[in-house]
């Protein structure tokens, strides 16, 4: 999975959906996953709840349709990550 | 920064090769897409290895089915900046992202595939996904 960039761990370009600990989930291009954590290029996020979305209507959206660049790159350190997975994989649900 | 001209020309070609046009200004696309009446693909080409390294093959693949679009074209992302942007104008309610490929049918997107739902994924499983959308749109 991913390109070859073998210190940049297995899912380097591929859009991730990161969910948190807290009320955050984001959405970006996994650049780099370490034990310390991950920095995603091209990112957006939402808050649970905000204009009435939750974390799952967000994650199905963006899945459908891809996501919005909020931000350049984001870092989520890994003790708020609660998990990373591919947003394909939530595009069939 | 865009790449070296060389090193990308090989991926211009995949497409060129198999009858796509290529639409390097904004008049270009205006040319392309100002035709509300037929059905054209617009494939948004890309450096990216994850996902663009079975796009155009993909695209290629399902070009060779019976029923295709009237006509496809492509932009480069990265590299023809200007025709990019302007052909993204096109579908300004989606999300920019390249590798990806649209589907219009006169004048209307009907089908839009992200980069997300390309990356990891093989070019006859691709082709198979827009050869089913041509025969529905085309």
């Amino acid at each position: 999975m991913g390109t070859f960039h073998q210190d940049k761990g297995e899912l380097h370009g591929i859009t991730v959906v990161v969910d948190t600990t807290g009320s955050k989930v984001y959405i970006g291009r996994c650049d780099t996953m370490t034990d310390q954590g991950i920095i995603l290029l091209d990112v957006d996020e939402h808050e649970d709840g905000k204009d009435g979305k939750s974390k799952t209507d967000f994650i199905q959206k963006a899945a459908k349709f891809g996501a919005w660049k909020k931000h350049e790159h984001f870092a989520i350190p890994k003790d708020e990550i609660a998990f990373v997975k591919p947003l394909g994989e939530f595009a069939a649900g | 920064m865009p790449y070296d001209p060389l090193m990308v020309q090989p991926m211009r070609e995949e497409l060129t090769q198999v009858g796509v046009q290529e639409l390097l200004t904004s008049s270009d696309v205006d040319g392309f897409l100002g035709d509300k009446e037929s059905s054209a693909l617009v494939i948004i080409n890309s450096v990216c290895g994850c996902a663009a390294g079975q796009a155009r093959p993909g695209v290629a693949l399902a070009l060779k089915h019976a029923k295709t679009p009237d006509k496809s074209g492509t932009v480069f992302a990265g590299q023809d900046l200007e025709a990019t942007s302007h052909a993204r104008s096109y579908f300004a309610d989606y999300p920019p992202s390249s590798p990806s490929i649209v589907l219009f049918k006169n004048g209307e997107v009907v089908h839009f595939v992200p980069r997300h739902m390309i990356e990891n994924r093989d070019a006859a499983s691709l082709a198979k996904e827009l050869t089913d959308a041509f025969d529905t749109h085309c």
